[in-house]
Protein backbone atom coordinates (compact mmCIF):
# COMPACT_ATOMS: atom_id res chain seq x y z
CA UNK A 1 0.00 0.00 0.00
CA UNK A 2 2.68 2.53 0.64
CA UNK A 3 3.62 3.15 -2.76
CA UNK A 4 0.22 3.78 -3.60
CA UNK A 5 -0.81 5.45 -0.76
CA UNK A 6 1.90 8.20 -1.39
CA UNK A 7 1.21 8.90 -4.73
CA UNK A 8 -2.72 9.04 -4.62
CA UNK A 9 -2.80 10.90 -1.10
CA UNK A 10 0.56 13.00 -0.57
CA UNK A 11 1.37 14.96 1.79
CA UNK A 12 -0.05 18.22 0.21
CA UNK A 13 -3.19 16.55 -0.63
CA UNK A 14 -3.22 15.49 3.39
CA UNK A 15 -2.01 18.68 4.39
CA UNK A 16 -4.84 20.40 2.92
CA UNK A 17 -7.54 18.11 3.86
CA UNK A 18 -6.55 18.16 7.45
CA UNK A 19 -5.61 22.15 7.28
CA UNK A 20 -7.85 23.37 4.58
CA UNK A 21 -7.44 26.91 3.22
CA UNK A 22 -10.23 29.40 2.71
CA UNK A 23 -12.52 27.48 5.18
CA UNK A 24 -14.82 29.35 6.06
CA UNK A 25 -18.51 31.79 4.80
CA UNK A 26 -18.48 35.19 3.49
CA UNK A 27 -21.61 36.62 4.38
CA UNK A 28 -22.02 39.04 1.63
CA UNK A 29 -20.31 37.43 -1.24
CA UNK A 30 -20.49 38.68 -4.40
CA UNK A 31 -20.64 35.19 -6.04
CA UNK A 32 -21.75 31.97 -4.15
CA UNK A 33 -22.92 28.36 -5.52
CA UNK A 34 -23.25 24.97 -3.90
CA UNK A 35 -23.19 21.75 -5.08
CA UNK A 36 -22.93 17.49 -4.47
CA UNK A 37 -21.62 14.48 -5.70
CA UNK A 38 -24.88 12.19 -5.14
CA UNK A 39 -22.51 9.14 -5.62
CA UNK A 40 -20.47 9.73 -2.65
CA UNK A 41 -22.40 12.70 -1.02
CA UNK A 42 -19.54 15.28 -0.88
CA UNK A 43 -20.52 18.51 -0.46
CA UNK A 44 -18.77 22.31 -1.30
CA UNK A 45 -20.27 25.72 -0.71
CA UNK A 46 -17.81 28.82 -2.34
CA UNK A 47 -18.14 32.03 -1.28
CA UNK A 48 -16.12 34.47 -3.70
CA UNK A 49 -15.71 38.59 -3.00
CA UNK A 50 -14.44 40.57 -5.44
CA UNK A 51 -12.42 43.74 -5.68
CA UNK A 52 -13.24 47.02 -6.40
CA UNK A 53 -12.95 46.36 -10.23
CA UNK A 54 -15.41 44.10 -9.88
CA UNK A 55 -13.48 41.46 -11.17
CA UNK A 56 -10.53 40.29 -8.95
CA UNK A 57 -10.92 37.53 -6.93
CA UNK A 58 -10.71 39.35 -3.94
CA UNK A 59 -11.31 36.89 -1.31
CA UNK A 60 -12.87 33.18 -1.41
CA UNK A 61 -14.39 30.47 0.85
CA UNK A 62 -15.61 27.48 1.08
CA UNK A 63 -17.29 24.97 3.17
CA UNK A 64 -17.68 20.92 2.77
CA UNK A 65 -17.27 17.72 3.84
CA UNK A 66 -16.52 14.77 1.62
CA UNK A 67 -13.56 12.77 1.03
CA UNK A 68 -9.62 13.73 1.29
CA UNK A 69 -9.72 14.33 -2.45
CA UNK A 70 -12.83 16.61 -2.82
CA UNK A 71 -12.22 18.52 0.11
CA UNK A 72 -8.02 18.64 -0.69
CA UNK A 73 -8.85 19.98 -3.89
CA UNK A 74 -11.24 22.49 -3.12
CA UNK A 75 -8.43 23.88 -0.61
CA UNK A 76 -6.03 24.03 -2.96
CA UNK A 77 -8.29 25.94 -5.56
CA UNK A 78 -8.89 28.60 -3.20
CA UNK A 79 -5.28 29.32 -2.88
CA UNK A 80 -4.96 29.07 -6.45
CA UNK A 81 -7.27 31.91 -7.69
CA UNK A 82 -6.88 33.89 -4.81
CA UNK A 83 -6.29 37.79 -6.56
CA UNK A 84 -6.68 36.63 -9.98
CA UNK A 85 -9.50 37.44 -12.48
CA UNK A 86 -13.15 36.37 -11.84
CA UNK A 87 -13.13 36.50 -15.98
CA UNK A 88 -9.96 34.08 -16.39
CA UNK A 89 -11.39 31.35 -13.70
CA UNK A 90 -14.73 31.76 -15.34
CA UNK A 91 -12.71 29.98 -18.45
CA UNK A 92 -9.93 28.05 -16.68
CA UNK A 93 -9.57 24.89 -17.87
CA UNK A 94 -9.97 21.83 -15.23
CA UNK A 95 -5.88 20.54 -16.21
CA UNK A 96 -4.84 23.38 -14.36
CA UNK A 97 -5.81 22.60 -11.02
CA UNK A 98 -5.09 18.68 -11.77
CA UNK A 99 -1.71 19.73 -12.69
CA UNK A 100 -1.61 21.29 -9.03
CA UNK A 101 -3.36 18.60 -7.36
CA UNK A 102 -0.79 16.45 -9.17
CA UNK A 103 -1.85 12.75 -8.57
CA UNK A 104 -3.77 10.05 -10.65
CA UNK A 105 -7.19 10.00 -10.46
CA UNK A 106 -9.64 7.27 -11.71
CA UNK A 107 -12.99 8.28 -13.53
CA UNK A 108 -15.21 7.88 -10.12
CA UNK A 109 -12.14 10.43 -8.03
CA UNK A 110 -11.83 12.93 -10.83
CA UNK A 111 -15.00 14.02 -9.96
CA UNK A 112 -14.20 14.39 -6.35
CA UNK A 113 -11.26 16.49 -7.25
CA UNK A 114 -13.40 18.70 -10.00
CA UNK A 115 -16.22 19.44 -7.57
CA UNK A 116 -15.07 22.49 -6.05
CA UNK A 117 -13.68 23.87 -9.52
CA UNK A 118 -17.26 22.95 -10.78
CA UNK A 119 -19.10 24.95 -7.82
CA UNK A 120 -16.67 27.99 -8.21
CA UNK A 121 -17.33 28.13 -12.27
CA UNK A 122 -20.93 28.10 -11.59
CA UNK A 123 -20.97 30.89 -9.06
CA UNK A 124 -18.95 33.25 -11.15
CA UNK A 125 -20.87 32.86 -13.88
CA UNK A 126 -24.24 33.24 -12.13
CA UNK A 127 -22.61 36.24 -10.56
CA UNK A 128 -21.33 37.80 -14.44
CA UNK A 129 -24.74 36.74 -15.98
CA UNK A 130 -22.85 34.29 -18.51
CA UNK A 131 -23.63 31.23 -19.53
CA UNK A 132 -21.60 28.46 -17.80
CA UNK A 133 -19.88 26.45 -20.58
CA UNK A 134 -20.84 23.15 -21.83
CA UNK A 135 -18.38 20.97 -20.45
CA UNK A 136 -19.79 22.12 -17.16
CA UNK A 137 -23.31 22.46 -17.92
CA UNK A 138 -23.24 18.83 -17.80
CA UNK A 139 -21.02 17.86 -15.30
CA UNK A 140 -23.02 20.40 -13.09
CA UNK A 141 -26.36 18.39 -14.00
CA UNK A 142 -24.57 15.51 -12.73
CA UNK A 143 -23.39 16.77 -9.71
CA UNK A 144 -26.38 19.21 -8.28
CA UNK A 145 -24.03 21.80 -8.76
CA UNK A 146 -25.99 24.95 -7.21
CA UNK A 147 -29.60 24.49 -7.26
CA UNK A 148 -30.10 27.94 -6.28
CA UNK A 149 -28.57 30.83 -4.57
CA UNK B 1 -40.69 -25.65 3.41
CA UNK B 2 -39.48 -28.28 4.52
CA UNK B 3 -37.32 -27.34 7.46
CA UNK B 4 -34.32 -29.93 8.56
CA UNK B 5 -31.20 -29.95 10.56
CA UNK B 6 -28.32 -28.48 8.31
CA UNK B 7 -25.40 -29.57 8.57
CA UNK B 8 -22.98 -26.08 9.41
CA UNK B 9 -22.15 -24.08 6.50
CA UNK B 10 -18.18 -25.55 5.39
CA UNK B 11 -16.88 -21.86 3.62
CA UNK B 12 -13.78 -23.33 2.56
CA UNK B 13 -15.08 -26.03 0.78
CA UNK B 14 -17.79 -23.53 -0.83
CA UNK B 15 -15.20 -21.29 -1.71
CA UNK B 16 -14.03 -23.60 -4.24
CA UNK B 17 -17.08 -23.32 -6.34
CA UNK B 18 -16.23 -19.57 -6.66
CA UNK B 19 -13.31 -18.52 -9.89
CA UNK B 20 -13.25 -14.92 -8.41
CA UNK B 21 -11.35 -16.52 -5.41
CA UNK B 22 -8.42 -18.23 -7.91
CA UNK B 23 -7.50 -14.40 -9.14
CA UNK B 24 -4.30 -13.30 -6.89
CA UNK B 25 -3.33 -9.94 -5.94
CA UNK B 26 -0.13 -9.93 -3.63
CA UNK B 27 -0.86 -14.05 -3.33
CA UNK B 28 -4.44 -13.50 -1.85
CA UNK B 29 -7.41 -13.65 -3.72
CA UNK B 30 -9.96 -10.31 -3.21
CA UNK B 31 -11.51 -10.22 0.48
CA UNK B 32 -15.05 -9.51 -1.43
CA UNK B 33 -17.53 -7.49 1.75
CA UNK B 34 -19.75 -6.26 -0.55
CA UNK B 35 -22.40 -9.14 -1.01
CA UNK B 36 -24.92 -7.07 0.53
CA UNK B 37 -24.77 -4.73 -3.10
CA UNK B 38 -24.15 -8.37 -5.49
CA UNK B 39 -22.94 -11.42 -4.74
CA UNK B 40 -20.44 -13.68 -6.70
CA UNK B 41 -21.88 -16.38 -8.73
CA UNK B 42 -20.31 -19.76 -8.30
CA UNK B 43 -19.62 -22.51 -11.14
CA UNK B 44 -22.65 -24.75 -11.18
CA UNK B 45 -24.96 -21.71 -11.72
CA UNK B 46 -23.16 -20.19 -14.32
CA UNK B 47 -22.64 -24.26 -15.71
CA UNK B 48 -26.65 -24.29 -15.85
CA UNK B 49 -26.73 -20.71 -17.65
CA UNK B 50 -24.27 -22.08 -20.57
CA UNK B 51 -25.69 -25.47 -20.99
CA UNK B 52 -29.50 -23.61 -20.99
CA UNK B 53 -28.48 -21.34 -24.04
CA UNK B 54 -26.47 -24.27 -25.29
CA UNK B 55 -28.92 -27.05 -25.08
CA UNK B 56 -32.51 -25.51 -24.12
CA UNK B 57 -33.13 -22.51 -25.43
CA UNK B 58 -35.88 -21.09 -27.62
CA UNK B 59 -38.78 -18.38 -26.59
CA UNK B 60 -41.07 -19.65 -23.99
CA UNK B 61 -44.39 -20.80 -24.07
CA UNK B 62 -44.99 -20.55 -28.00
CA UNK B 63 -42.88 -22.75 -30.26
CA UNK B 64 -44.40 -26.30 -30.53
CA UNK B 65 -40.99 -27.68 -30.98
CA UNK B 66 -39.15 -29.50 -28.61
CA UNK B 67 -36.63 -26.82 -27.88
CA UNK B 68 -38.84 -24.49 -26.94
CA UNK B 69 -40.85 -26.92 -24.70
CA UNK B 70 -37.70 -27.37 -23.45
CA UNK B 71 -37.32 -23.74 -22.41
CA UNK B 72 -40.83 -23.23 -21.12
CA UNK B 73 -39.72 -26.36 -19.16
CA UNK B 74 -36.59 -24.65 -17.61
CA UNK B 75 -38.26 -21.31 -17.34
CA UNK B 76 -41.47 -22.63 -15.08
CA UNK B 77 -39.14 -25.03 -13.63
CA UNK B 78 -37.98 -21.97 -12.17
CA UNK B 79 -40.90 -20.51 -10.97
CA UNK B 80 -42.00 -23.66 -8.94
CA UNK B 81 -38.35 -23.45 -7.52
CA UNK B 82 -38.64 -19.62 -6.31
CA UNK B 83 -42.71 -20.87 -5.37
CA UNK B 84 -41.66 -23.36 -2.91
CA UNK B 85 -37.69 -21.19 -1.75
CA UNK B 86 -40.77 -18.32 -0.10
CA UNK B 87 -43.34 -20.93 0.49
CA UNK B 88 -46.08 -19.52 -1.48
CA UNK B 89 -49.30 -21.29 -1.86
CA UNK B 90 -49.65 -21.58 -5.69
CA UNK B 91 -46.91 -20.68 -8.77
CA UNK B 92 -49.40 -18.74 -10.31
CA UNK B 93 -48.23 -16.00 -7.68
CA UNK B 94 -44.87 -16.22 -8.71
CA UNK B 95 -43.86 -13.10 -11.66
CA UNK B 96 -40.68 -12.48 -12.56
CA UNK B 97 -39.58 -9.44 -13.12
CA UNK B 98 -36.44 -7.69 -13.80
CA UNK B 99 -35.29 -7.16 -10.04
CA UNK B 100 -36.43 -6.71 -6.77
CA UNK B 101 -36.89 -3.21 -7.86
CA UNK B 102 -39.59 -3.83 -10.52
CA UNK B 103 -41.08 -5.91 -8.55
CA UNK B 104 -42.12 -3.32 -6.01
CA UNK B 105 -42.60 -1.02 -8.79
CA UNK B 106 -44.80 -3.28 -10.59
CA UNK B 107 -47.46 -3.23 -6.90
CA UNK B 108 -46.92 0.79 -6.60
CA UNK B 109 -48.09 1.32 -10.34
CA UNK B 110 -50.54 -1.78 -10.62
CA UNK B 111 -52.22 -1.53 -7.30
CA UNK B 112 -51.16 2.16 -5.79
CA UNK B 113 -52.45 4.13 -9.12
CA UNK B 114 -55.70 3.02 -8.56
CA UNK B 115 -56.39 2.00 -4.77
CA UNK B 116 -54.83 5.24 -3.38
CA UNK B 117 -55.89 8.60 -3.21
CA UNK B 118 -56.46 11.55 -1.25
CA UNK B 119 -57.01 11.32 2.53
CA UNK B 120 -54.97 7.21 2.53
CA UNK B 121 -51.70 7.11 3.61
CA UNK B 122 -48.82 5.26 1.96
CA UNK B 123 -46.31 4.02 5.03
CA UNK B 124 -42.54 3.36 4.84
CA UNK B 125 -39.77 3.02 6.87
CA UNK B 126 -36.64 5.44 7.91
CA UNK B 127 -34.71 2.23 6.97
CA UNK B 128 -36.08 1.88 3.35
CA UNK B 129 -33.47 0.95 0.24
CA UNK B 130 -34.89 3.96 -2.52
CA UNK B 131 -36.14 0.57 -3.77
CA UNK B 132 -38.69 0.66 -1.71
CA UNK B 133 -39.30 4.18 -0.90
CA UNK B 134 -38.86 5.98 -4.14
CA UNK B 135 -41.66 4.04 -5.87
CA UNK B 136 -44.19 5.11 -2.69
CA UNK B 137 -43.68 8.74 -2.79
CA UNK B 138 -44.33 9.15 -6.46
CA UNK B 139 -47.29 7.20 -6.20
CA UNK B 140 -48.30 9.06 -3.09
CA UNK B 141 -47.94 12.56 -4.78
CA UNK B 142 -49.51 11.33 -8.10
CA UNK B 143 -52.96 9.96 -6.54
CA UNK B 144 -52.87 12.78 -3.66
CA UNK B 145 -52.45 10.09 -0.97
CA UNK B 146 -50.36 11.32 2.03
CA UNK B 147 -46.76 9.52 2.61
CA UNK B 148 -45.11 8.87 6.33
CA UNK B 149 -41.80 7.30 7.71
CA UNK B 150 -41.97 4.65 10.59
CA UNK B 151 -38.54 6.13 12.81
CA UNK B 152 -36.36 4.53 13.65
CA UNK B 153 -34.20 4.84 17.34
CA UNK B 154 -30.59 4.98 17.45
CA UNK B 155 -30.21 1.50 17.53
CA UNK B 156 -31.38 1.55 13.92
CA UNK B 157 -34.51 -0.41 14.70
CA UNK B 158 -38.14 0.63 14.04
CA UNK B 159 -40.12 2.43 16.97
CA UNK B 160 -43.47 0.72 16.91
CA UNK B 161 -44.78 3.18 19.10
CA UNK B 162 -45.01 5.35 16.50
CA UNK B 163 -47.30 3.73 14.67
CA UNK B 164 -50.28 4.50 16.50
CA UNK B 165 -49.62 7.83 15.69
CA UNK B 166 -49.51 7.54 12.19
CA UNK B 167 -52.94 5.38 11.76
CA UNK B 168 -54.58 8.45 13.07
CA UNK B 169 -53.46 10.78 10.42
CA UNK B 170 -55.07 8.67 7.42
CA UNK B 171 -56.26 5.43 5.85
CA UNK B 172 -53.41 3.46 6.22
CA UNK B 173 -53.69 1.97 2.59
CA UNK B 174 -49.73 0.41 1.91
CA UNK B 175 -47.12 -0.88 4.88
CA UNK B 176 -43.80 -0.39 2.82
CA UNK B 177 -40.41 -2.36 4.68
CA UNK B 178 -37.57 -4.56 3.70
CA UNK B 179 -37.36 -7.24 5.91
CA UNK B 180 -33.45 -7.03 6.11
CA UNK B 181 -32.12 -3.69 5.96
CA UNK B 182 -29.37 -3.25 3.56
CA UNK B 183 -27.60 -0.39 5.29
CA UNK B 184 -27.44 -1.76 8.63
CA UNK B 185 -29.07 -5.34 8.80
CA UNK B 186 -31.83 -4.41 11.33
CA UNK B 187 -33.86 -7.38 10.62
CA UNK B 188 -37.42 -5.62 11.01
CA UNK B 189 -40.62 -6.88 12.76
CA UNK B 190 -42.25 -7.81 9.37
CA UNK B 191 -45.31 -10.04 11.39
CA UNK B 192 -45.89 -7.37 13.20
CA UNK B 193 -46.54 -4.86 10.19
CA UNK B 194 -48.39 -7.25 8.21
CA UNK B 195 -50.62 -7.61 11.19
CA UNK B 196 -51.15 -3.95 11.69
CA UNK B 197 -51.51 -3.12 8.06
CA UNK B 198 -54.34 -5.67 8.19
CA UNK B 199 -55.89 -4.38 10.96
CA UNK B 200 -56.25 -0.92 9.17
CA UNK B 201 -57.08 -2.42 6.10
CA UNK B 202 -53.80 -1.78 4.34
CA UNK B 203 -51.71 -4.16 2.03
CA UNK B 204 -48.21 -4.97 3.15
CA UNK B 205 -45.63 -5.12 0.79
CA UNK B 206 -42.18 -6.77 1.69
CA UNK B 207 -38.66 -5.94 -0.09
CA UNK B 208 -36.96 -9.30 0.76
CA UNK B 209 -34.12 -8.43 -1.47
CA UNK B 210 -31.83 -8.32 1.21
CA UNK B 211 -32.94 -11.36 3.50
CA UNK B 212 -34.20 -14.18 0.68
CA UNK B 213 -30.42 -15.00 0.57
CA UNK B 214 -29.73 -14.94 4.06
CA UNK B 215 -32.52 -15.84 6.21
CA UNK B 216 -35.68 -18.19 5.67
CA UNK B 217 -38.48 -16.37 3.97
CA UNK B 218 -41.78 -17.37 4.07
CA UNK B 219 -45.02 -15.43 2.82
CA UNK B 220 -47.34 -17.14 4.52
CA UNK B 221 -46.06 -17.13 7.69
CA UNK B 222 -44.53 -13.13 7.38
CA UNK B 223 -48.24 -12.58 6.66
CA UNK B 224 -47.51 -9.82 4.06
CA UNK B 225 -49.60 -9.60 0.46
CA UNK B 226 -46.57 -9.03 -1.54
CA UNK B 227 -42.90 -9.56 -1.42
CA UNK B 228 -39.93 -8.82 -3.87
CA UNK B 229 -36.95 -10.99 -4.18
CA UNK B 230 -33.93 -10.39 -6.41
CA UNK B 231 -31.46 -13.30 -8.58
CA UNK B 232 -28.17 -11.31 -8.48
CA UNK B 233 -28.25 -11.16 -4.28
CA UNK B 234 -27.78 -14.60 -4.36
CA UNK B 235 -25.43 -16.42 -6.50
CA UNK B 236 -27.82 -16.12 -9.66
CA UNK B 237 -27.25 -13.48 -12.86
CA UNK B 238 -28.40 -10.30 -12.67
CA UNK B 239 -31.66 -9.21 -14.55
CA UNK B 240 -34.19 -11.18 -13.39
CA UNK B 241 -36.23 -11.22 -10.09
CA UNK B 242 -39.33 -11.96 -8.68
CA UNK B 243 -42.57 -10.77 -7.27
CA UNK B 244 -44.69 -13.05 -5.12
CA UNK B 245 -48.37 -11.48 -4.78
CA UNK B 246 -51.62 -12.77 -3.29
CA UNK B 247 -53.45 -14.19 -6.29
CA UNK B 248 -56.91 -12.12 -5.28
CA UNK B 249 -55.08 -9.30 -5.06
CA UNK B 250 -52.73 -9.58 -8.23
CA UNK B 251 -56.30 -10.75 -10.18
CA UNK B 252 -58.07 -7.56 -9.35
CA UNK B 253 -54.87 -5.64 -10.24
CA UNK B 254 -54.24 -3.77 -14.11
CA UNK B 255 -51.53 -4.70 -15.51
CA UNK B 256 -48.12 -3.13 -15.35
CA UNK B 257 -46.44 -3.79 -18.64
CA UNK B 258 -48.48 -3.99 -21.65
CA UNK B 259 -47.63 -6.25 -24.74
CA UNK B 260 -47.05 -9.58 -26.10
CA UNK B 261 -47.23 -12.48 -24.01
CA UNK B 262 -49.43 -10.61 -21.17
CA UNK B 263 -53.20 -11.36 -23.26
CA UNK B 264 -56.12 -13.20 -23.70
CA UNK B 265 -57.37 -11.64 -26.60
CA UNK B 266 -56.49 -8.54 -28.88
CA UNK B 267 -59.07 -6.60 -31.09
CA UNK B 268 -58.89 -3.50 -32.65
CA UNK B 269 -61.22 -1.79 -29.98
CA UNK B 270 -60.17 -3.77 -26.64
CA UNK B 271 -57.87 -6.25 -25.56
CA UNK B 272 -58.40 -8.65 -22.51
CA UNK B 273 -55.58 -9.67 -20.52
CA UNK B 274 -54.27 -13.25 -19.74
CA UNK B 275 -54.29 -15.59 -16.80
CA UNK B 276 -52.12 -15.08 -13.75
CA UNK B 277 -48.62 -14.68 -14.06
CA UNK B 278 -48.20 -13.96 -17.42
CA UNK B 279 -50.55 -11.06 -17.22
CA UNK B 280 -47.38 -9.27 -15.74
CA UNK B 281 -45.07 -10.78 -17.63
CA UNK B 282 -44.93 -8.68 -20.94
CA UNK B 283 -42.54 -9.33 -23.92
CA UNK B 284 -40.01 -11.81 -23.92
CA UNK B 285 -38.59 -12.12 -20.09
CA UNK B 286 -35.21 -13.00 -19.09
CA UNK B 287 -35.79 -16.68 -19.87
CA UNK B 288 -32.07 -17.76 -19.35
CA UNK B 289 -31.56 -15.96 -16.93
CA UNK B 290 -34.98 -16.91 -14.61
CA UNK B 291 -33.83 -20.66 -15.56
CA UNK B 292 -30.63 -19.50 -13.62
CA UNK B 293 -32.26 -17.86 -10.81
CA UNK B 294 -33.89 -21.25 -10.23
CA UNK B 295 -29.78 -23.25 -10.45
CA UNK B 296 -28.91 -20.75 -7.37
CA UNK B 297 -32.14 -21.30 -5.60
CA UNK B 298 -31.39 -24.47 -5.70
CA UNK B 299 -27.21 -23.98 -4.64
CA UNK B 300 -28.52 -22.24 -2.00
CA UNK B 301 -30.57 -24.38 -0.69
CA UNK B 302 -28.38 -27.48 -0.95
CA UNK B 303 -26.51 -25.10 1.41
CA UNK B 304 -29.67 -24.21 3.13
CA UNK B 305 -30.71 -20.86 4.51
CA UNK B 306 -30.77 -21.29 8.29
CA UNK B 307 -26.89 -22.95 7.82
CA UNK B 308 -25.96 -19.11 5.88
CA UNK B 309 -27.85 -17.51 8.70
CA UNK B 310 -25.81 -18.87 11.07
CA UNK B 311 -22.98 -18.50 9.27
CA UNK B 312 -23.42 -14.70 8.83
CA UNK B 313 -23.98 -14.29 12.11
CA UNK B 314 -20.90 -15.65 13.69
CA UNK B 315 -19.04 -13.61 11.19
CA UNK B 316 -20.97 -10.34 11.82
CA UNK B 317 -20.75 -11.11 15.49
CA UNK B 318 -17.17 -11.51 15.43
CA UNK B 319 -16.63 -8.60 12.59
CA UNK B 320 -18.87 -6.05 15.36
CA UNK B 321 -15.87 -7.71 18.07
CA UNK B 322 -12.88 -7.19 15.96
CA UNK B 323 -14.41 -2.99 14.83
CA UNK B 324 -15.34 -2.14 18.66
CA UNK B 325 -11.18 -2.61 19.45
CA UNK B 326 -10.63 -0.09 16.91
CA UNK B 327 -10.54 3.76 18.21
CA UNK B 328 -12.87 6.19 16.65
CA UNK B 329 -14.72 3.87 14.62
CA UNK B 330 -18.50 4.22 15.06
CA UNK B 331 -20.60 0.71 13.86
CA UNK B 332 -24.14 1.72 13.18
CA UNK B 333 -27.04 -0.62 13.74
CA UNK B 334 -28.49 -3.13 16.33
CA UNK B 335 -26.49 -5.72 18.35
CA UNK B 336 -25.64 -9.25 16.56
CA UNK B 337 -28.65 -11.22 17.63
CA UNK B 338 -31.31 -8.75 15.85
CA UNK B 339 -28.94 -8.10 12.47
CA UNK B 340 -28.05 -9.90 9.22
CA UNK B 341 -24.48 -10.04 7.83
CA UNK B 342 -23.76 -6.64 7.76
CA UNK B 343 -21.99 -3.80 8.77
CA UNK B 344 -21.96 0.23 8.40
CA UNK B 345 -19.33 1.42 10.49
CA UNK B 346 -16.84 5.01 10.35
CA UNK B 347 -13.73 6.10 11.17
CA UNK B 348 -13.18 9.38 12.64
CA UNK B 349 -12.31 11.97 10.19
CA UNK B 350 -12.07 9.45 7.69
CA UNK B 351 -14.68 9.60 4.86
CA UNK B 352 -15.33 6.33 3.56
CA UNK B 353 -14.44 6.76 0.12
CA UNK B 354 -11.26 7.40 1.39
CA UNK B 355 -11.12 3.97 3.57
CA UNK B 356 -12.65 1.98 0.44
CA UNK B 357 -9.77 3.28 -1.53
CA UNK B 358 -7.30 2.24 1.11
CA UNK B 359 -8.62 -0.79 1.77
CA UNK B 360 -8.76 -1.35 -2.03
CA UNK B 361 -5.02 -1.49 -2.36
CA UNK B 362 -5.05 -4.13 0.36
CA UNK B 363 -7.30 -6.27 -1.96
CA UNK B 364 -10.65 -6.21 0.25
CA UNK B 365 -13.66 -4.61 -0.97
CA UNK B 366 -16.20 -2.51 0.86
CA UNK B 367 -18.50 -0.41 0.05
CA UNK B 368 -18.32 4.04 0.81
CA UNK B 369 -21.46 5.70 0.14
CA UNK B 370 -24.96 6.22 1.08
CA UNK B 371 -26.18 2.57 -0.28
CA UNK B 372 -28.80 4.29 -1.79
CA UNK B 373 -30.57 4.73 1.62
CA UNK B 374 -30.20 8.77 1.44
CA UNK B 375 -32.88 8.96 4.50
CA UNK B 376 -31.35 6.62 6.73
CA UNK B 377 -27.80 8.26 6.61
CA UNK B 378 -29.88 11.96 7.27
CA UNK B 379 -31.05 10.42 10.38
CA UNK B 380 -27.72 8.60 11.06
CA UNK B 381 -25.98 12.51 10.53
CA UNK B 382 -23.40 11.21 7.98
CA UNK B 383 -23.28 11.62 4.46
CA UNK B 384 -22.13 8.45 3.91
CA UNK B 385 -20.87 5.00 5.84
CA UNK B 386 -18.32 2.05 5.27
CA UNK B 387 -19.86 -1.24 5.06
CA UNK B 388 -18.84 -4.36 5.19
CA UNK B 389 -21.64 -7.14 3.81
CA UNK B 390 -21.14 -11.35 4.18
CA UNK B 391 -22.10 -14.29 2.20
CA UNK B 392 -21.54 -18.03 2.02
CA UNK B 393 -17.66 -17.83 1.41
CA UNK B 394 -17.24 -14.94 3.24
CA UNK B 395 -14.37 -16.43 6.50
CA UNK B 396 -13.17 -14.55 9.53
CA UNK B 397 -9.55 -14.49 8.08
CA UNK B 398 -11.39 -11.63 5.80
CA UNK B 399 -12.67 -9.72 8.58
CA UNK B 400 -9.05 -10.13 9.70
CA UNK B 401 -7.97 -8.63 6.30
CA UNK B 402 -10.47 -5.71 7.11
CA UNK B 403 -9.59 -4.43 10.48
CA UNK B 404 -5.95 -4.67 9.19
CA UNK B 405 -6.38 -2.07 6.02
CA UNK B 406 -8.63 0.24 8.45
CA UNK B 407 -5.89 0.19 11.48
CA UNK B 408 -4.06 1.37 7.83
CA UNK B 409 -6.51 3.86 6.91
CA UNK B 410 -6.50 5.06 10.22
CA UNK B 411 -3.26 5.82 10.72
CA UNK B 412 -2.67 7.57 6.99
CA UNK B 413 -5.28 9.83 7.92
CA UNK B 414 -4.45 10.47 11.51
Amino acid sequence: MPGEFDQLYREVILDHYKNPRGHGVIADADAQAEGQNPLCGDEVSIYVSFGGDGDTIDDVKFEGRGCAISQAATSMLTEMVQGRSATEIAALPKEELLEEIGIPLTPVRLKCAILGLGVLKVALHRAKGTPLPEEWSTLADELEFGADN
Amino acid sequence: MAVTTEAKLDAQRIRADFAYLEELRGGKPVAFLDSAASTQKPRQVLDALRDFYEHSYANVHRGVYQLAERATAGYEGAREKARAFVNAPSTREIIFTRSATESINLVAYAWGLDNLGPGDLVVVTELEHHSNFVPWQYVAKRTGAGFRMIPIDDAGELQLDALDEIAREGNVKVVANNLVSNSLGTVNPIEHLSTWAHEHGAIMVVDAAQSAPHRTVDVQALGCDFLAFSSHKMCGPSGVGALWGKAELLDKMAPFNLGGHMIRSVRYDDTTWGQLPYKFEAGTQPIAEAFAFGAAIDYVSQIGVDAIEQHEHELVEYAMERLSEIEGVTVYGPPPERRAGIVSFNIDNVHPHDVSQVLDWENVAIRGGHHCTQPLMKRLGVAATCRASFYVYSIREEVDRLVDGLLKAKKAFA
